[in-house]
């Protein structure tokens, strides 16, 4: 295949897209699956089958992949064919009955779809989830009508790599699994780097609790990913790309093993992509578990079959990665954001977001919201507008208390704060971070001793135990944290755990360790007095803890009654 | 009951072990016996298998001509390669942030309480296995799990032991309905 055949495939897709009356997108991903999309699938098939020879052929049904507001699902998106669009909400097979039904006798239906001002959808500014919801992920037909690979044509006939560098460069993209580091910079060293060999790998491994923005955009639009990663390929002199997709998502890894099927029988992957001198071959790598294989250097020894251990930077992976040659490592969602810089230009993307963090962020909104679900909003809009404008606030009158990002490695933001813009350095100076995207809205009866608490026990559980400030550290503070949200603890303990988190955090070797003691130095700086309450009050504010234990040293004449501090067997 | 002891791949059932060890030998040759394809290979050996004992690890180990200590090593790093057999229904309880800040800590208790077991064992019928996961990805269903690989959401401890104690019901053709 070259372009001008893939332009040619494009445009007979959209002509018969175009001719349809109807077009109807199910929401097929796992939220609206599980509350009963496969239902209304075979409701919509039946009623097709039932419908007689004429309008048979003008309707289409899509089996999507994400729309967003999930909380909502299983939702249904109909186009008609002068292009005015409805979304319903919670659709169910009696329901979609009745709507079809109402489209087809050009009647309003009975079911009110959601407002055309629904803020959740107009606030938002789609540009790595622009094709969510309009395609069916297994086609890779829907993907080049929504302009799949096109951007990979002209990056391969009319750019040299260096220009395609510059590019990302002068877009001002920036890594979004977390740690924000240049894309451009990271590309220009790979690019610039000698070796006869060097890689692409796309880091799926999305372990952060609360965050499926990744899972998301893989299962949704798996093309999207590989034609970054193929014009990554091209960018840095790359032949040879992987891509790390985390166990728990096993749809997530069977789409992508499709995608690149597909994609190789269309020659846009392979060898001689797009009849140009240049070949790509993408691999599918499924891990099996473990958090710490998020971090770059662990993610690499893990794709080549050992144990996930993160090793010492430098060298750094764009200078000595997969089997000692350079490699370009980005997380899918960079790589999703790839393609519509190639086709808009650099100045189009950096238009979005602020001075310093430019672009689109992908959020998943979840916890204490009205509408969770996922979303794409530019760097820079605030934490008031997404919790209470998009996310419609919390629900059941509930008030808010705080927002968690960057998962275990973030923090939480109190109410104070709820007009910092969310972009890198503010989140940063908050003593949180933007992570890979999960923002975990929080109410009143969430304790955050407690919470922190829980993330503790989540770093010591994945910390792989290489390096000893981290193995020990965890536990030491996971201990500490446990006395205070049981009741025993004392002023002094408060005290060796800040310390202890400054070692934790200026010791470890990998990002886990380093960032492990966030949750409790950012809830110390915001929620001190509720930690306070639990020490010298023996009160939980939220009524999450038991506090039932007393301290040590309290009791030295009742030296029986220390049995009830060794733990259970 | 008479049920044997968790070893599956035993004598008398000699023909599904080898059809199995056949699967587990097709990703091999697949991965052109590559070192690095041992996680490739035991994916599908836990998947084939159920669970890794100790044949399974040294016949791997021995066809990749990697010391068993290294395959031992890689098999216990990783969260889903399980070297227990695991029970006739699995609950994978998720604890991600979403679904903890909704209470699924609650689940696992009341699970634990009504069936008797820890998180993370089988029960000693062998009839359920209790998982605490990181995380599945699926926030907005919060607090959700899976049964049997099914997903269900917005659950409550009681709509949670409900669908399990149905689910082993519905499957116990003795029919002997005694936690």
């Amino acid at each position: 295949m070259n372009s001008a055949d893939l332009q040619h495939l494009a445009e007979e897709e959209q002509q018969r897209q175009q001719q349809l009356n109807l077009r109807l997108f199910l929401c097929y991903s796992t939220p609206c699956l599980s509350a009963g999309a496969d239902l209304v699938k075979v409701a919509l098939d039946e009623l097709i089958a039932g419908l007689d020879e004429k309008q048979r052929p003008d309707l289409d049904i899509v089996a999507t992949g994400c729309m967003g507001p999930c909380s909502r699902g299983p939702l249904l998106r109909v186009v008609e064919r002068n292009g005015s669009e409805k979304i319903f909400e919670k659709v169910t097979p009696e329901s979609v009955r009745e709507i079809i039904g109402s489209f087809l006798a050009d009647r309003a239906p009975s079911v009110e779809p959601l407002p055309a001002d629904f803020a959740f959808f107009s606030r938002q500014t789609l540009i790595a989830l622009e094709n969510n919801g309009w395609v069916d992920p297994e086609q890779i037909v829907h993907s080049i009508a929504r302009g799949a690979y096109n951007s990979l044509a002209h990056v391969l006939h009319e750019m040299t790599s260096e220009q395609v560098c510059s590019e990302i460069t002068r877009s001002g993209l920036r890594g979004r699994g977390g740690g924000g580091y240049p894309a451009g910079v990271k590309w220009e060293l790979v690019r610039k780097a000698q070796a006869e060999r060097k890689f692409v790998v796309a880091n799926g491994d999305e372990g952060d609790p609360g965050a499926y923005m990744d899972r998301t955009i893989m299962e949704s639009d798996p093309h999207r990913v590989l034609e970054g990663m193929a014009i990554a390929g091209y960018a840095v002199g790359a032949e040879q790309g992987y891509i790390y997709v985390r166990g728990e998502y096993p749809l997530a890894a069977a789409r992508l093993a499709k995608a690149i099927k597909d994609a190789e029988r269309h020659g846009l992957l392979g060898s001689r992509v797009l009849d140009s001198s240049f070949n790509f071959r993408v691999d599918l790598r499924v891990g099996a578990g473990a958090f710490v294989c998020g971090e770059e250097t662990a993610l690499m020894t893990s794709i080549m079959g050992r144990r996930g251990q993160p090793v010492p930077r430098p060298p750094y992976p764009a200078q000595s990665g997969l089997w000692g040659l350079p490699t370009l490592i980005n997380n899918v969602e960079t790589f999703a954001s790839v393609a519509p810089i190639m086709r808009h230009g650099a100045e189009w993307f950096a238009g979005f977001g602020t001075e310093k963090s430019k672009g689109t962020k992908v959020f998943a909104l979840c916890g204490e919201v009205v509408n969770s679900g996922l979303i794409e909003v530019q760097m820079g809009t605030s934490l008031r507008d997404i919790v209470f404008e998009i996310g419609g606030g919390l629900p059941d009158g509930g008030t808010f208390k705080a927002a968690q990002t960057g998962g275990p490695s973030g923090g939480c933001i109190p109410a104070q704060h709820l007009d910092t813009p969310v972009d890198y350095e503010s989140l940063q100076a908050l003593g949180s971070i933007m992570g890979s995207g999960g923002l975990i809205v929080m109410n009143e009866t969430s304790c955050m001793p407690d919470v922190a608490k829980f993330f503790m026990d989540f770093c010591m559980d994945e910390s792989c135990g290489k390096c000893v400030p981290c193995r020990v550290g965890t536990v030491e503070m996971y201990e500490l944290l446990q006395r205070i949200t049981n009741g025993s603890a004392m002023d002094e303990d408060l005290q060796t755990l800040e310390e202890l988190c400054h070692v934790v955090q200026e010791t470890s070797l990998c990002g886990l360790g380093m960032t492990a003691p966030n949750p409790v130095l950012n809830t110390l700086q915001y929620f001190r007095d509720e930690y306070l309450a639990h020490i010298r009050d023996n009160q939980c504010p939220a009524g999450v803890c038991r506090l039932d234990q007393i301290p040590l040293l309290k009791l030295p004449e009742h030296a029986e009654q220390l049995a009830i501090f060794k733990e259970e067997p | 009951m008479t049920k044997t002891p968790p070893n599956p791949p035993v004598t008398n059932e000699k023909s599904p072990h080898e059809l199995k060890l056949q699967l587990l030998d097709k990703t091999l040759k697949k991965s052109q016996y590559q070192q690095d394809a041992l996680i490739e290979v035991l994916h599908t050996a836990q998947e084939t298998f159920g669970h890794l004992d100790e044949d399974i690890l040294d016949y791997v180990s021995i066809q990749l001509k990697l010391p068993p200590s290294w395959v031992y090593g890689v098999a216990t790093f990783y969260n889903f390669f399980s070297l227990e057999p695991q029970g006739d229904h699995v609950c994978v309880v998720c604890m991600g942030t979403a679904c903890y800040v909704k209470g699924a800590g609650d689940i696992v208790a009341r699970i634990e309480q009504e069936f008797d077991m820890k998180a993370g064992t089988t029960t000693t019928d062998n009839r359920l296995t209790l998982i605490s996961a990181r995380c599945l990805g699926n926030c907005s269903l919060a607090p959700m799990l899976t049964l049997d690989g099914s997903v269900l959401g917005k659950q409550t401890p009681d709509s949670t032991v409900a669908a399990v104690k149905e689910k082993i019901s519905s499957s116990s053709v003795v029919g002997e309905e005694t936690s």
